[in-house]
Order: C-alpha cells, then sequence, then structure tokens
C-alpha cells in the first residue's frame, strides 16, 4: 500500500509538472491553432535562469526560500519575454500563412534556442541546487512524499485555479475566449487580437517556467536538451485532454504522470516512454480529440 | 451638416476582378440608410473595406462622431481600430462567440472602452473594480434596450434566433458606436420577427442618437425604414435617393429584374 501511495504521489507531481507545461500549448492552440514547439525549449530557458539567478544569490550568501522565489521569479521574467518573442519574430509574420508555415518555423525555434543555449552555457549536464527546502513537518511522511513533491503539487493547484479564474472572469480573460471562438468578429468588437495572442504566449511561458523551476531543483540537474523531451511529453498530455482546452490538460497531465509513475514501479522504468505513447495511441484510436476535447465537425 | 461616414471613389480589385468601383457614400448624423443591390454587387465588400477587413485599393474613407473630433481617415487601419473610431457592425451570417453567455458577449463589445489589464485583474484595485461594475451594468442596459433581458445568462448558442440577431446589434452597440453597419439583419427572420426589428432598428437610432447604414434584401424593410437609398450593381453605385425616388428608378428595376422588364 505505502509504495502503491508513493508512486501515486510520483505520479502527482510528475503530472503536475506535465501539466504545467501543457497549458501553454494548448492555450497557445486554442487561440491560433499553432502547435508551439519551442515550447519546450522556454521551460527549459526557464530552468537555466533560475540556475544562474540561484547561484548569483547563494554566492553572495543568501539563503533559504527567498532564493527559490527570487530565482522562480527570474525565471518566469526572463522566459515570458522569451515567450513574447518568439511569437513576434517566429509566428506573427505567418499569421495569415498556410498553417504548415508556422509549424515549420516553430521546429526551427525549437532548434535554435537548444542550440544557442548549448553554445551561451554547456552541453553538459549541470547541477541544479535543491531550492525547495525540507519542511519539517513533512518528516513523518517523507519516506512517501517529499517536501519538493508537495511543494510541486500545491504550486500546480494554485496556478490552475488563478488561470481558470482569469479566463472565466476577467476582461482579458473574456477577450481571450472570444479570440478563440472567433477571431474576426474579436478585431471587430473591437478586441486588440495582436495584445490577446501576445498575453497567450507570455502566459503559457510563465507558467512553462514555474514547471521549469520546480522540477529542476527535483531532480537537480539539467542540460539544453530538457525542453525537448519535457516538450513531448506535455504535448501529449495536451492532446490525451483534448488540444485547445485548459481542463484536458490539467487532465491529460495528470493521467499521463500517473501511468509513468505505475509504469516504471510495476513494470519496468526502461519501459517509461512505451507506456506514455501506448496510452497516447489507444486515446487517439478511441477519442480522437481527447478526453476532454470536442469533435468538431469540419463546416465547408 | 457634416457627415458622419464619408466615402470617395471607394475601389476595390481583387485581382483583375473589380469589385468596388468608384463607390460615393455618405451618411448624415441619426439618419438610416439602406444599402441594396443585386447579389454579388459589391455591398459586403464595401462594408469589409470601410471596417478594415480589405484594405480598399483606391480611394477614401472618412468617419466623424458628430459634434466630436474632426474627420478620420479609416483606411489602413485595423478592424479593432476602425471599432474604437466609433464603427461598429454585423454580419450575414450569425457570429456570436457561441460558448460565452449572452451577457459575456455584450460585455467584450466593451473591451474597447475599458482599459484594465492582468496586472489589474490580479490585483483588483478599486479602479478595476469600478469599471468592471460599470462593464456590467451597463451591458445588462443594453441587453435590456433589445429586448433580452430575460437571457442574460443564457450561453449565446442556446438563443432563439432572432434573439441572437438582436444580441449581435446589442453587442455592436456596445462599443459605442456613432455608425452601426447591419448587414442583412432581416437575413431568415419571419414577418413578425422583422417588424420587431423594424422597430428595434428606429428605436436604437432615436434613443442612441447614432446612424445605421445597412444592407438589406427585404425591400418591405428597406422601404419603411430608411431615409435614403443606394443602389449598387456590378461594383458600381447606379442610383441613390428617397425611397420613392428609388421605387420608381428605371436603372434599379433594371438591375433588379433585367432589360425586358422595363
Amino acid at each position: 500500500m505505502e509504495y502503491f501511495l508513493e508512486l501515486f504521489l510520483g505520479g502527482l507531481t510528475r503530472g503536475s509538472i506535465y501539466a504545467l507545461i501543457a497549458l501553454g500549448y494548448t492555450m497557445v492552440y486554442g487561440i491560433i491553432q499553432l502547435i508551439n514547439f519551442a515550447h519546450g525549449e522556454i521551460y527549459m530557458i526557464g530552468a537555466f535562469t533560475a540556475l544562474i539567478v540561484a547561484n548569483v544569490l547563494t554566492l553572495n550568501g543568501m539563503q533559504g526560500i527567498a532564493v527559490l522565489v527570487i530565482a522562480a521569479v527570474a525565471a518566469l521574467v526572463w522566459s515570458s519575454a522569451y515567450g513574447y518573442t518568439v511569437e513576434k519574430i517566429a509566428y506573427k509574420p505567418l499569421r495569415d500563412a498556410p498553417r504548415l508555415s508556422p509549424l515549420i518555423s516553430a521546429i526551427g525555434m525549437s532548434i535554435f534556442l537548444q542550440n544557442y543555449v548549448l553554445l551561451a552555457q554547456t552541453s553538459d549536464f549541470v547541477s541544479f541546487p535543491s531550492l525547495i527546502p525540507d519542511f519539517a513537518f513533512m518528516d513523518p511522511v517523507a519516506h512517501i512524499m517529499s517536501s519538493a513533491e508537495l511543494v510541486i503539487v500545491a504550486t500546480t493547484v494554485v496556478v490552475m485555479i488563478l488561470l481558470n479564474l482569469l479566463i472565466k472572469y476577467t476582461r482579458m480573460g473574456k477577450a481571450m475566449r472570444a479570440t478563440a471562438q472567433d477571431k474576426t468578429m474579436a478585431v471587430l468588437s473591437g478586441v486588440n487580437v495582436n495584445r490577446v495572442i501576445s498575453t497567450t504566449f507570455v502566459i503559457g511561458s510563465a507558467l512553462a517556467a514555474v514547471g521549469g523551476v520546480l522540477i529542476a531543483s527535483h531532480i537537480g540537474q539539467i542540460n539544453f536538451f530538457i525542453g525537448f523531451i519535457a516538450g513531448i511529453k506535455a504535448f501529449t498530455a495536451a492532446v490525451l485532454g483534448g488540444i485547445g482546452s485548459i481542463p484536458g490538460a490539467a487532465l491529460g497531465g495528470l493521467v499521463l504522470g500517473l501511468t509513468e509513475s505505475f509504469a516504471t514501479g510495476y513494470v519496468s522504468s526502461d519501459y517509461e516512454d512505451v507506456f506514455a505513447f501506448v496510452l497516447l495511441v489507444l486515446i487517439l484510436i478511441f477519442r480522437p480529440a481527447g478526453i476532454l476535447g470536442r469533435s468538431t465537425t469540419q463546416k465547408v | 451638416m457634416e457627415p458622419v461616414l464619408d466615402v470617395h471613389q471607394l475601389t476595390m480589385n481583387f485581382g483583375g476582378l473589380r469589385a468596388l468601383d468608384s463607390v460615393d457614400l455618405d451618411v448624415r448624423p441619426k439618419e438610416i440608410v439602406a444599402l441594396i443591390g443585386p447579389n454579388g454587387a459589391g455591398k459586403t465588400t464595401f462594408f469589409n473595406c470601410i471596417t478594415g477587413i480589405y484594405e480598399p485599393t483606391g480611394g477614401d474613407v472618412f468617419a466623424a462622431r458628430p459634434g466630436g473630433a474632426r474627420k478620420a481617415r479609416l483606411n489602413g487601419l485595423k478592424p479593432n481600430q476602425v471599432t474604437e473610431k466609433g464603427l461598429a457592425r454585423t454580419f450575414q451570417n450569425i457570429r456570436l462567440f457561441p460558448n460565452m453567455t449572452a451577457l459575456e458577449n455584450v460585455m467584450i463589445g466593451r473591451h474597447c472602452r475599458t482599459s484594465s489589464g492582468i496586472v489589474g485583474a490580479i490585483f483588483r484595485g478599486p479602479r478595476t473594480r469600478r469599471e468592471e461594475r460599470e462593464t456590467v451594468a451597463r451591458s445588462h442596459e443594453l441587453l435590456e434596450k433589445v429586448d433580452l433581458a430575460e437571457y442574460v445568462n443564457e450561453l449565446a448558442s442556446n438563443l432563439p434566433y432572432g434573439a441572437q440577431r438582436r444580441l449581435e446589434i446589442a453587442r455592436a452597440l456596445a462599443t459605442e458606436p456613432f455608425l452601426l453597419l447591419l448587414d442583412e439583419p432581416a437575413a431568415g427572420m419571419n414577418p413578425q420577427e422583422t417588424l420587431e426589428l423594424d422597430e428595434l432598428i428606429t428605436r436604437i437610432r432615436d434613443e442612441e442618437g447614432i446612424s445605421i447604414l445597412l444592407i438589406e434584401h427585404d425591400m418591405k424593410l428597406v422601404m419603411s425604414l430608411s431615409d435614403r437609398i443606394f443602389v449598387m450593381d456590378y461594383g458600381r453605385k447606379i442610383a441613390e435617393g428617397s425611397p420613392e425616388q428609388i421605387r420608381v428608378n428605371p436603372e434599379v428595376i433594371k438591375a433588379y429584374l433585367g432589360e425586358e422588364a422595363v
């Protein structure tokens, strides 16, 4: 039972991270029907930014939770700036182009950002300080769930709730939904669609950065390539849940994380990715629109 | 009186096709003007050129809020900028945001008249909250004006057809226009609904003091509603005048019924 719980909580943690990144994919897809393949790289840049800031702060004698908070905020801001810029450079000029063109430029952006970090930083794995402190109150259950896992899950839950409120009730949230439903009509109702799209990229990037900082601090090492794997997994999660659907991204992340965790724990860790993608194939066969996705009939 | 909309020699080419050929049109304050013509005459293209969906090949579009700022040139503006200047429109087919409530649809129309952003939404200062209260209040008011008070929290896609049409008008009004462009507002309506629409459009003009330019095929509605009528055929303006003048204009009869009818 304890083993089961450990696997469950591990899966929950993993799933939270997938969900945080998947949100970026799904929000961008919902608004401009683009799979932003450079999104994983934004996550990776978030982790690197946090690493640099945390190292500088630690060298200057700072300690504890403050380092985590400052590093996370720096990563969030820096990644958002990258997300914003990537959209302006790689996607905005192709807004009216056939759908394949921005997809190709997304892949190009992804490769560019990976290699840029490879050159600017290093090709090796670098160790990431564990910024999340061990809480005393977690000691009794530490063998099942670490403090880091608790922080990751809690942060994700809070972020999801905030995002949901933002989209449901605020002026910008309404503008985002309107843009997703009918871009032309949104513009004609006076919505500045370019700003809405930029905001979407900024929010998605910020969420990815948060995910990047949390997981890097949990696992303890990063390199320039982590964005690729995480990106593919999160993309899988988004498709699982139904791309374009925000609750779908959260659910897809959890399902994927739990599947991987249990498969690793009960079968073999060699097949971790196999199970993830078998799950994806099954869902796509039986529910092509994803778990929460609505199948849309193509109007001719 | 200074016109609120002044269109000079508007021309639009699609490749070799001239969809609009030097069209002149003006709308005066508090006037209801109809734009009619056979299918494919270029009426919707004309709307698209004015509202910034197309950039016209030639000619000028000027607009001015009555008693307000000086004339603004609309060519080359983006649709949301045109809306900000004070022109609002509806479409031939219904273009509501189907998964939002009636109230939210109207609130989107307020978007360009409000300003609080993400930061305001997170900290919810007094200014943001006041702005939100005002937006909600004004949106309710507009829904009442178009007789949709009972549907406030209903999803737009669940509304009956006539109500969806009126919701579109409410959303357009929410942008605080001085000129409302209606593209076939009576399309698909039954005679009773058309009658109500006639009454609604007149009431909007009188109460809001705005001008209305509409494309419409229902001649009964056009004749009863319009102060002036412009007729287009093959991208050209072939006639303009009062309903009485248009009714007997041989050019117009020819365009609609063919050469032999004259």
